[in-house]
Order: structure tokens, then C-alpha cells, then sequence
């Protein structure tokens, strides 16, 4: 007999073995509550159903009832209710789980069903494997391995199709692999809505192709490539660069947008190859964009800052810091006539919450003005929003600002001119994009903490090198102030020094309480100091982020408009 | 648990250990007129038996073009780590290499680091390595003992082919299943 | 010819001995470093190889048949090593004391090249008829000398151990001590019988090697004729197994043992002074070698029952002691020879024992059978003496 349950869950009883489900879920996922993995192609728990592939076939039965009565038939062999079995098999992905439903996934003709359709598929498939780039992750290798017959039957030339299609700038199409499970087709329409994709022809013959005098151009279209379940679909910036069984993964976070669309990274030996999107329903699902996927070209790029310098010469790290500290405490500088009256801090919004808090430290010891870069784009209402600055509610949280930043450096501008700033300490901002004037910048001695080379860094007095976001550690705030941390993917440049160790030794040097330089360390006295991260560390921070209290900045005018799973609780402020 | 086990007693002759040596001496004493079995080497050369695993190396189809896909399962494979592969594509427009999409960029095999265990033939799905009969290989300093792709090539020469794989998907464009 | 051997005669008695005892110095270390070589060669062929056979001036290269035969045979090699052992560099460890560090090799030297001195190595038969013994001294106390002097080639075991100031070469100093000391019981009183044989009654009693050959030395049927060897076997077996054990030589590796001590007691030492254990080790083996053919196997006659001076008579050169003396010499040193091969036979067939085998093997085995030998014998040739 059924068990009364809570309303929102059924029971059915997969392989024997009864398991509670939510209502509404379908057979392939209440099989996955019982750990019964059903193999599927064209199903996708993010996308609509199709129910195309016919792998995720199974046997399906209902608890007998008497027509007339409605009364339960009960089996008197094993005294429970009689299961009426379907006599075909039913596809997995498109039957919901009713009360009662019994699903048997390992029968003998679900095995068979699972075999015919491998083999089917494998018909017309190249043996592609040794240069195919899905190799390795490829769902038709796993189930060939476990339901294919290992050679092959069927003695007629295989199907010829077009091996190098350029479906879009970023998308390449190899067709003989494809499967038509027309997972990439719906993405395009539901979630990227930009319907470009289509199948043509009949059969065997049937095709994926762009509709005509389009391509599959849009931000998103490399998710198609993570979707895809073979090889048919792959990037062509990744294509034929490494075997996947080689890339140590590593979960980090989209820094392009205030978004922080969850990602893993993929690298092997220090060199990363490729970045896909990570699942978290709270924030991206499994999609991000294709403008956040090169972003770890800058790792390596040709204007990357790798040594220190000093009024332009190569000097130690060691020089560097102790200049950086002459200049920020009034011993040195730039300003020949008269001392060193004001110090101002430019914060940035890509730095981590551990450096903004930091820098926050810093700037109170300094008694300095805070200013906050700010970078404001269009959302796409996807997962690129309007704030390009990942971490500007960090910011906010550890009280570097109080305020959103302005959108152009107006007040330090003035402060400048009005002589009463000296020194600016600028963490990898580029002053002049971010509104001061040549003029301005020329008075100034600025210390430059940053990662690549810009207008600021090229007259800077002081510039410490630091490190990308793949080759830290750290933690940031996203729009929807959910706290989310990312790892370490690759080691850094040799000889920079950790961003961290960097701005607590300035900090040490200019007299403040040493707050120590690692994540371990510095995560109770953040805690202890910031109300909203009380109890938080580094470490206990779980994988899909921690949702902070975000009452006391409700009413601050947020840049964002909607994306998915973000709606603004202001409304939308300035969205030019 | 320890096992106690019985041993026949041994008898007066063995005891006295005399016999025992005489019978050994007469086994070295016939192994000092036997015929030597080494091999005065530089001089003499061993035959090497087929399957023998030498110098690992790369091979040609008969028709000169490459084999290897740089499909990396010899450097997953490979035990100490000897193989560094550099994939690349090969662009489209090379005629005589029309259907071949991707191959090796770069292919170095440190032999300091190799092991002679045969695995990468074993697992090469284009049987495009082979472990073959250079047994000798020296060298003055660490980079010459790293066989880049050329070298590799060299070694390797051309191999008679069974299957011919290239020519399979030329004849499979020219005359398949296309509609 | 003559006129040589009057000259020699005429020479100073001194004279004469300082001209023989280089001459048997000349002799026994190239034999010696000779033996070396006999050693690599043959445990090459115990083993399937070839053994040395590369090195070859390039002068005899040209001889055609000849220069091949001896290239193939690692003559060659012998000199190399040699000159190779002279010149290379000879270093002492920092951490070595040093005096006795060098003291060692020479020690293990001295006693190798004295005791030739009572071994007599041949003998010819003077004007008078009467067989005289090449020798450099035919002293009364022969073997006991030699015995005396060769014992004290183990300090030069214990000197090499202790100075190296390393723990396996003290390792190997301290087993070869034990070892030698046990042995040399059994080896003392395993020749017992013999001497009780030879100093018969009423004669003067001698330990001259001489004698012991002399009693060999019997015509056809007479005990006397026959060789120790077949009357007194086990003593044969015991002064053997000891003689091994005594020239440190396999099964009874222990002072060196490779596989346990690295090096034993010449771990440290390389070069010439490496190269002074090993001439004095094999000077030992030769030595040794030739007592145990002096002792039980009849010297330098040729077959039991058959003596030197019957030989010689046969081939009709009684008169002629040169020929006579060089006739002996080829005897016995061929008598050696074997001796030396079996020492390089035994290498290959016997593994080396443990050390407490060693020891029980000593003490527990030969030293009571050695005892128990020497009885019999007593009682026996006790027997026989009065019964004549």
C-alpha cells in the first residue's frame, strides 16, 4: 500500500526500491533520487522535453485497480497491489512521476532497447574518437562503452556529411557526429532566444544547419558546445588544443559581470585551455556567456606586468614595497615642493572581498579617500548584467564604499586640482579611463597594484605586479549579494606575490595591526568585523554560494536590470 | 600463526657437504668448457627478435603522410611521462591531405624519461608509434636525448600499412552516402 | 754454462741469497698479479663470457697469428691494469688514521714475500747423488717459520679494518681476525700426523719441508712411495678447508664479502695500495698452495711411487742438475697451478657461508675432527713404529 505522504511528494518505486519524489518530477529524475542513472541524450533538465533519442526507454507500470470499483487489485502471491506493467517500453524524459508508478530500468528489453538504439546511433557515426574533442566526455562514447556490441554490423558505407561547418565566429560543426538530439536547438530558442538553429532533410540525411543568412553569432553560443552530448558541436577556440582527460578542473567564478556566474576552469600544468559554465540553479543554471569564457587569455597575454618597477626601472619586489611605503606615508615622493598632504585609495570592484577588505585597513590607517571605479554596460538580461564590476557589493559589505561609486572619478578629479591629493594608491584601475584627466594624473605619485599594463601603469611611480583572478584565491559578492568563492586554477607569475601577501605587507609596514596573508587567516577577523559575514570562512563557503543579508544597502540605486534568477529590488537606476 | 614445517632429516653424505661439492664443481667444471654466450658487441650485433621494443618511434603510411592524429592516448598512457604532445589542426587546404583534420603540432619523447614498456604502441588507435629495433641511442647533453617530431619521423620511416585509413575517407567523400 | 755456475758458486754466500730472494720477489708478484688475471679469465668462462680480451699494443696487433692469441687471451689486460694501478691517483680518505692506513698493505706484503722463503720449490741432485733442495733457507723449523710469519698477514687485515675508520671495513678487519685465528688451530694440527711420520724415532727431529718430501719419496711399493694425501686424507681435507679459509678465499669470503660489507676491509683503499692486498692475497694462495703439494702431494715428484731422482734417471739427466732442478720446478709449480685453479673452481661452486657457519664449521666441525685425527694418527703410527 501507498504511504500518505506531504502533499508535494509521491512515492514510486523504481528497480524495488520505493523513493518519495516531488510531484511533477519525470522518470529520468526520480530515477536519479534512487541513484539509478537512466541513459538519455535529448533530455536536458534545463530545456523542454523533446524525446527524441529513445535512450532513456523503460519499463512502466501502474498499481491495478478494478475498473467498476476503483477498488485496489491486490496480488495474493505477495499480498500487495497488483502492478499493471505497460507492454511497451516508455521514454523516461517525458513521462511524469504519477503515485504509485513503478519504473523498472533493468529488464531485459530495457537492456535490449538501450543496445538497438546505440547501435542505431553508432550507424552513421565516424570513428572520430582519437581526434574528437569530445572524447573523454562524450555521453555516446559512456553508453556505447556500456551498451554498444563493440564492432559493428553494418556493412554499407556510412552517410558523408560536412566535417568543418562554421556555424557561428565561435561555434564549429562537425555533422557526421551529430545525433540530432536537438539540444543545441532548443537552447537557441529558449534561453539564449535568439532561434537559429535548425535541422534539414529527411532520415539518415537529416542535418543541423544555421537558417539561411543566419549564424549562431550570439553571446551564448558556446553553451550549444556544452550541450551538445557528442562531438558535433565544438568551439573553435578550443578545438584540437588538449584532450579533456588531461584538465584538472577548477570551480571559480565569471568575472565579467556583476552576475558571478559560476564556472569551472580547465587547465593542465599551470596553461588554462578552457572555461564552461558550472551549475547553480541559484545563479546561472549551466549556462554562461561566451565573453566570459577567454577571459583567461589575460593570464597570458603580452602586456601582463610581471616584475616591479620604479619610476619606470626594474627593481625587487622588495624595493618596490618599501618605495610604495616611503610614498604612502609622506617620506617620499614625487611633490617636490612642500610634503605629501593627501593620499586617495582608487578601490576596484574586480578585486576580491579579502583585498577590499584589505585595502579598506589600508585606507584607514591612511586617512585616505576612498574612490570606487565604476563600469557600467548594458545587461543582456541573461547573465551579463549592467554592473561590468563583479564585486561592488563587496565593497559595500566590507565598507571600503558607502556609497555606489559615481561614474566618472569627478570628486578625486577636484580634490586633485585642488591640490590636496598627492599620492593614489591605485588597485589595477586605470585612472584616466576611469575619468581623471592626463593633467591630472600627472600630478600625482601613483602606486599601481595591478595585473596588466595600462595608461595609468605606464607613469606610475610604483608598480607592484600582482595576480589574475585563475591564479588566486578568494571570494566575491555577486548582484544578488550572494557571497560566492572561487579557487585557485594555476599557479602565478614567478616572483609576484600573492595579493594578499602584497596589500598585508603594506599594511604592516604603515603600522597597522598585521591581519596575516593567507585566506585561513584573514577569514575569522573579516567575520569578526563585518556584521553580514559573521560566521562565514573561505573554507565552510558552500559551492553554490551563501546569500548574505542585503537590507542595509536596500536602498542604494543599483545599476542592474532583470537577468535570470536576479530581479532588482529597486528598480533599475542608471541603465544607459 | 606460524607454520612449523618437517624436513627430512638429512642423511650422513649430505651432512659432510663433500659430495655435494664435488657434484657442483663437475656443473662449473662443465660450464668452463661450454661455449660462451655473449656477444662481443660493438663487433657482433644481436638479432633482434620481431616485437623486440627499441627506440620508441614515429611512422608513415606508404604514401609518406603522416599517421598520427595527435589524439594524445600515448602521452595519457605513457608511465614516466616521456611523451609532450603539441595538437594542431591541419588547415583545409592542403590538397594532399584533404581529409585529415588534425595532427601533431609538436611530438617529443624524452628518452631519459622512456621506459621501453611499449604501452604507447599498445594503446595507439592509428598505429602510428612503434617501438622498433634502434636499441642504441646516446647523446652529450639532456636536449639531444629528447626526440622531437622530425627525429621521431626519421627513426621511424614507413611501415607497410594495412588499411590504408586516408584514402578510405577520400574514397567515402568522393563516392559516399552524400545526397 | 758451466763456467755461470762455478761463477755463481764463487759468488759471496750473501750475495748469493740477496740475488735469490729478489729473484723469488721478481717472480711472485708478476705471478701473483699473473693469478689475477687467471682468476678473471676463468671465471669468465665459468660464466659463458669471454673475459678480458681487448687490450693489445698495436705493435703486436701486426703480428698475425700470435698477437690475436694473446689479444683474445687478456695478456695485455694484466699490464694495463698494472700500469693503470701505477699511475692512477692513490687517494687517502680524510677521515682515515692515517700512518696505519698506509702501514696495512705493506704488512699484508712482508709476510706474502717471507714465507717463500722457507718453501722449497724444486730440488736437483748435486755430484754426489744426493737430492738438494732449491731453497732459500732450508731451516729446521720450516713450516713452523712459515706458519709464525703468514699468521701475521692478518694484522695487516686488522691494521686495513681499523684505520679505515669506516664500518664496514672494521666489520671486515674484525670477521677476518676471528676467522683466521679459528682456523689456524685445525690447519696446525691437521699437520701434526705428518711430522709425527717424518721425525721418526731415533732421527733428528725436523720440520723442514724438505724432509716431509723426502718421506714422499719412496721407491715402487714401499709406504714410504706413496703421498700423505692417500694415508692421511682427512688431515689432507682439514689443512685444506683451513687453507681456504686462511687465504680468505671463497666459500670463506669473509673479511671482503661484496655483498655484505661492500668492500670489507679494503673498502677505503684503491689504487696500488688496493693492488698490494691482492698480490699479497694471491701470494698467500700460492704460497699456501705450495705447502699443501709439499705437504701432501708428494713436492716435485711426478707420480706416487715415481721420485724426482728416478725420473730423472730414466730420461737419463741424473748428471745434469740444471736440467734436473728446472724439471722439479715445472713439477711442482704445475703441481701449484692446479691448486690455484681448484682455489678459482671452488669460487664459482661454493656460495659463501654465513659467518656463524664459518665459526661452527671451525670450531664445532674441524678443530675436534683435527683433534680427533691427530689420536688415530698418533696411536697408529705409534703401532706401526714399534711393530718395525
Amino acid at each position: 500500500m501507498i504511504q500518505p505522504l506531504p502533499s508535494d511528494l509521491i512515492t514510486v518505486n523504481v528497480d524495488g526500491q520505493d523513493i518519495a519524489v516531488p510531484k511533477g518530477t519525470n522518470m529520468i529524475e526520480a530515477a536519479r533520487l534512487a541513484r539509478v542513472e537512466v541513459p538519455h541524450y535529448c533530455y536536458h533538465p534545463k530545456l523542454t522535453i523533446s524525446g527524441n533519442c529513445r535512450m532513456c526507454l523503460v519499463e512502466m507500470g501502474l498499481p491495478a485497480v478494478d475498473p467498476a470499483t476503483k477498488a485496489p487489485l491486490m496480488d495474493p502471491a505477495t499480498g500487495k497491489q497488483k502492478i499493471n506493467w505497460m507492454p511497451r517500453p516508455t521514454i523516461a524524459c517525458a513521462t511524469n512521476a504519477s503515485p504509485g508508478l513503478h519504473i523498472r530500468t533493468n529488464t531485459a528489453a530495457v537492456q535490449d532497447c538501450r543496445n538497438s538504439v546505440t547501435e542505431f546511433l553508432l550507424i552513421n557515426h565516424p570513428l572520430d574518437c582519437p581526434i574528437c574533442d569530445q572524447a573523454g566526455e562524450c555521453k555516446l562514447q559512456e553508453h556505447s562503452t556500456a551498451y554498444g556490441r563493440g564492432y559493428s554490423r553494418f556493412v554499407e558505407q556510412k552517410n558523408v556529411k560536412p566535417k568543418r561547418t562554421q556555424l557561428g565566429p565561435r561555434v564549429t560543426l562537425d555533422d557526421e557526429r551529430c545525433i540530432l538530439c536537438s539540444r543545441c536547438v532548443r537552447f537557441s530558442k529558449e534561453i539564449a532566444q535568439d532561434d537559429v538553429l535548425g535541422f534539414i532533410d529527411r532520415g539518415s540525411y537529416s542535418t543541423l544547419t544555421c537558417y539561411p543568412g543566419k549564424q549562431l553569432a550570439n553571446n551564448y553560443s558556446l553553451n550549444t558546445v556544452d550541450l551538445c552530448p557528442v562531438g558535433a558541436l565544438t568551439s573553435t577556440d578550443f578545438r584540437f588544443k588538449m584532450r579533456v582527460w588531461f584538465l584538472k578542473q577548477t570551480p571559480s567564478i565569471d568575472c565579467e559581470s556583476s552576475v558571478g556566474a559560476n564556472t569551472e576552469v580547465w587547465s593542465r600544468e599551470g596553461v588554462i585551455y578552457r572555461i564552461t559554465p558550472r551549475q547553480n540553479d541559484a545563479v546561472n543554471d549551466t549556462w554562461m556567456a561566451d565573453s566570459g569564457r577567454v577571459l583567461f587569455k589575460e593570464v597570458s597575454a603580452a602586456d601582463r606586468l610581471s616584475g616591479a618597477t620604479l619610476n619606470g626601472a626594474q627593481v625587487t619586489q622588495g624595493k618596490a614595497l618599501q618605495a610604495a611605503v616611503d610614498l604612502l606615508s609622506g617620506r617620499g615622493g614625487r611633490a617636490e615642493s612642500g610634503a605629501v598632504k593627501g593620499v586617495a585609495v582608487v578601490s576596484s570592484g574586480r578585486s576580491t572581498v579579502e583585498e577590499q577588505f584589505l585595502t579598506r585597513k589600508i585606507a584607514d590607517k591612511l586617512n585616505a579617500t576612498v574612490a570606487l571605479v565604476s563600469r557600467v554596460g548594458v545587461g543582456d538580461k541573461i547573465l551579463v548584467s549592467a554592473d561590468r564590476n563583479p564585486n561592488i557589493r563587496g565593497a559595500l559589505v566590507t565598507g571600503l564604499i558607502r556609497a555606489l561609486p559615481e561614474q566618472k572619478l569627478t570628486a578625486l578629479g577636484a580634490a586633485i586640482d585642488a591640490g590636496q591629493i598627492q599620492v593614489v594608491l591605485s588597485m589595477g584601475e586605470d585612472l584616466i579611463a576611469a575619468g581623471l584627466t592626463e593633467a591630472q594624473q600627472a600630478k600625482l605619485a601613483v602606486i599601481y597594484l595591478g595585473t596588466h599594463q595600462n595608461a595609468t601603469s605606464a607613469v606610475a611611480s610604483v608598480v607592484i605586479p600582482t595576480l589574475t583572478v585563475f591564479e588566486k584565491a578568494g571570494t566575491l559578492v555577486n548582484q544578488q549579494f550572494r557571497l560566492q568563492k572561487f579557487a585557485r586554477a594555476v599557479p602565478g607569475l614567478a616572483g609576484v606575490s600573492d595579493d594578499l601577501v602584497t596589500l598585508s605587507y603594506l599594511l604592516n609596514a604603515l603600522g597597522g595591526t598585521p591581519l596575516g596573508a593567507t585566506l585561513g587567516a584573514l577569514w575569522p577577523v573579516i567575520a569578526a568585523e563585518v556584521k553580514v559575514l559573521a560566521h562565514a570562512t573561505y573554507d565552510t563557503l558552500p559551492s553554490t554560494g551563501l546569500l548574505l543579508d542585503s537590507a542595509s544597502w536596500a536602498g542604494l540605486p543599483f545599476v542592474e536590470g532583470e537577468t535570470l534568477h536576479f530581479k532588482p529590488v529597486a528598480g533599475p537606476g542608471v541603465t544607459s | 600463526m606460524a607454520y612449523v614445517v618437517e624436513r627430512k632429516p638429512l642423511t650422513l653424505a649430505e651432512r659432510l657437504y663433500l659430495p655435494q661439492i664435488f657434484a657442483g664443481l663437475r656443473i662449473t667444471l662443465k660450464h668452463l668448457f661450454a661455449p660462451n654466450v655473449t656477444l662481443q658487441y660493438p663487433e657482433e650485433r644481436p638479432v633482434i627478435p620481431s616485437g623486440y621494443r627499441g627506440v620508441p618511434t614515429l611512422v608513415r603510411d606508404p604514401q609518406g603522410r603522416e599517421k598520427c592524429v595527435s589524439c594524445q592516448l600515448c602521452e595519457f598512457v605513457c608511465p614516466p611521462k616521456a611523451i609532450r604532445i603539441t595538437p594542431g589542426s591541419v588547415p583545409a587546404d592542403q590538397p594532399d591531405r584533404l581529409h585529415i583534420e588534425k595532427a601533431p603540432q609538436a611530438f617529443e619523447i624524452d628518452m631519459l624519461r622512456c621506459i621501453y614498456c611499449g604501452l604507447c604502441q599498445e594503446v595507439c588507435p592509428e598505429e602510428a608509434i612503434f617501438l622498433q629495433n634502434q636499441y642504441s641511442l646516446s647523446g652529450y647533453t639532456r636536449a639531444e636525448m629528447v626526440n622531437d617530431k622530425a627525429r621521431l619521423y626519421e627513426l621511424g620511416g614507413t611501415l607497410p600499412d594495412q588499411h590504408y585509413k586516408w584514402d578510405k575517407k577520400k574514397a567515402a567523400a568522393e563516392h559516399g552516402n552524400t545526397h | 754454462m758451466t763456467a755461470l755456475y762455478q761463477y755463481w758458486l764463487n759468488l759471496p754466500l750473501v750475495l748469493q741469497m740477496v740475488i735469490k730472494g729478489l729473484a723469488v720477489i721478481g717472480f711472485m708478484f708478476p705471478f701473483g698479479g699473473a693469478c689475477s688475471l687467471i682468476e678473471r679469465k676463468i671465471s669468465a668462462w665459468m660464466q659463458g663470457r669471454h673475459g678480458p680480451n681487448r687490450a693489445i699494443p698495436f705493435w703486436i696487433a701486426w703480428v698475425p697469428i700470435i698477437g690475436p692469441l694473446l689479444q683474445r687471451l687478456g695478456v695485455f689486460h694484466l699490464m694495463a691494469d698494472g700500469g693503470k694501478m701505477f699511475f692512477k691517483e692513490d687517494p687517502i680518505p680524510g677521515h682515515v688514521n692515517k700512518f696505519y692506513f698506509v702501514l696495512a698493505p705493506i704488512v699484508a706484503m712482508i709476510p706474502a714475500l717471507t714465507t717463500v722463503s722457507v718453501v722449497p720449490f724444486g730440488a736437483y741432485i748435486d755430484a754426489a747423488g744426493q737430492l738438494v733442495p732449491l731453497i732459500l733457507a732450508d731451516v729446521d723449523v720450516g713450516l713452523l717459520a712459515l706458519f709464525a710469519v703468514s699468521s701475521l698477514g692478518v694484522y695487516a687485515l686488522i691494521l686495513a679494518g681499523w684505520a679505515s675508520n669506516s664500518k664496514y671495513p672494521f666489520l671486515g678487519g674484525v670477521r677476518a681476525s676471528a676467522q683466521l685465528i679459528s682456523y689456524e688451530l685445525s690447519m696446525s694440527l691437521s699437520i701434526l700426523p705428518v711430522f709425527l711420520w717424518v721425525n721418526a724415532p731415533g732421527g733428528s727431529g725436523t720440520l723442514s719441508l724438505f724432509a716431509v718430501v723426502q718421506a714422499q719419496s719412496g721407491p715402487w711399493h714401499a709406504w714410504s712411495g706413496l703421498w700423505f694425501i692417500f694415508t692421511m686424507p682427512v688431515a689432507a681435507l682439514i689443512f685444506l678447508v683451513s687453507l681456504f679459509a686462511e687465504t680468505n678465499r671463497l666459500p670463506f669470503d669473509m673479511a671482503e664479502g661484496e655483498a655484505d660489507l661492500v668492500g670489507g676491509f679494503h673498502t677505503e683503499y684503491g689504487s696500488l695500495k688496493w693492488g698490494l692486498f691482492f698480490v699479497a692475497e694471491y701470494s698467500h694462495m700460492l704460497i699456501g698452495s705450495g705447502v699443501f703439494v709439499l705437504l701432501f702431494l708428494g713436492g716435485w715428484n711426478p707420480l706416487p711411487w715415481l721420485p724426482l731422482a728416478t725420473f730423472a734417471g730414466w730420461l737419463g739427466l741424473a748428471g745434469n742438475p740444471l736440467v734436473v732442478g728446472a724439471l722439479s720446478i715445472v713439477i711442482f709449480l704445475s703441481k701449484v697451478l692446479f691448486f690455484v685453479f681448484l682455489f678459482m673452481w671452488v669460487r664459482w661452486t661454493v656460495p659463501r657461508f654465513r659467518y656463524d657457519q664459518v665459526m661452527k664449521l671451525g670450531w664445532q666441525k674441524l678443530l675436534p675432527l683435527a683433534i680427533g685425527n691427530l689420536i688415530v694418527y698418533a696411536l697408529v703410527i705409534a703401532w706401526v713404529q714399534v711393530k718395525n
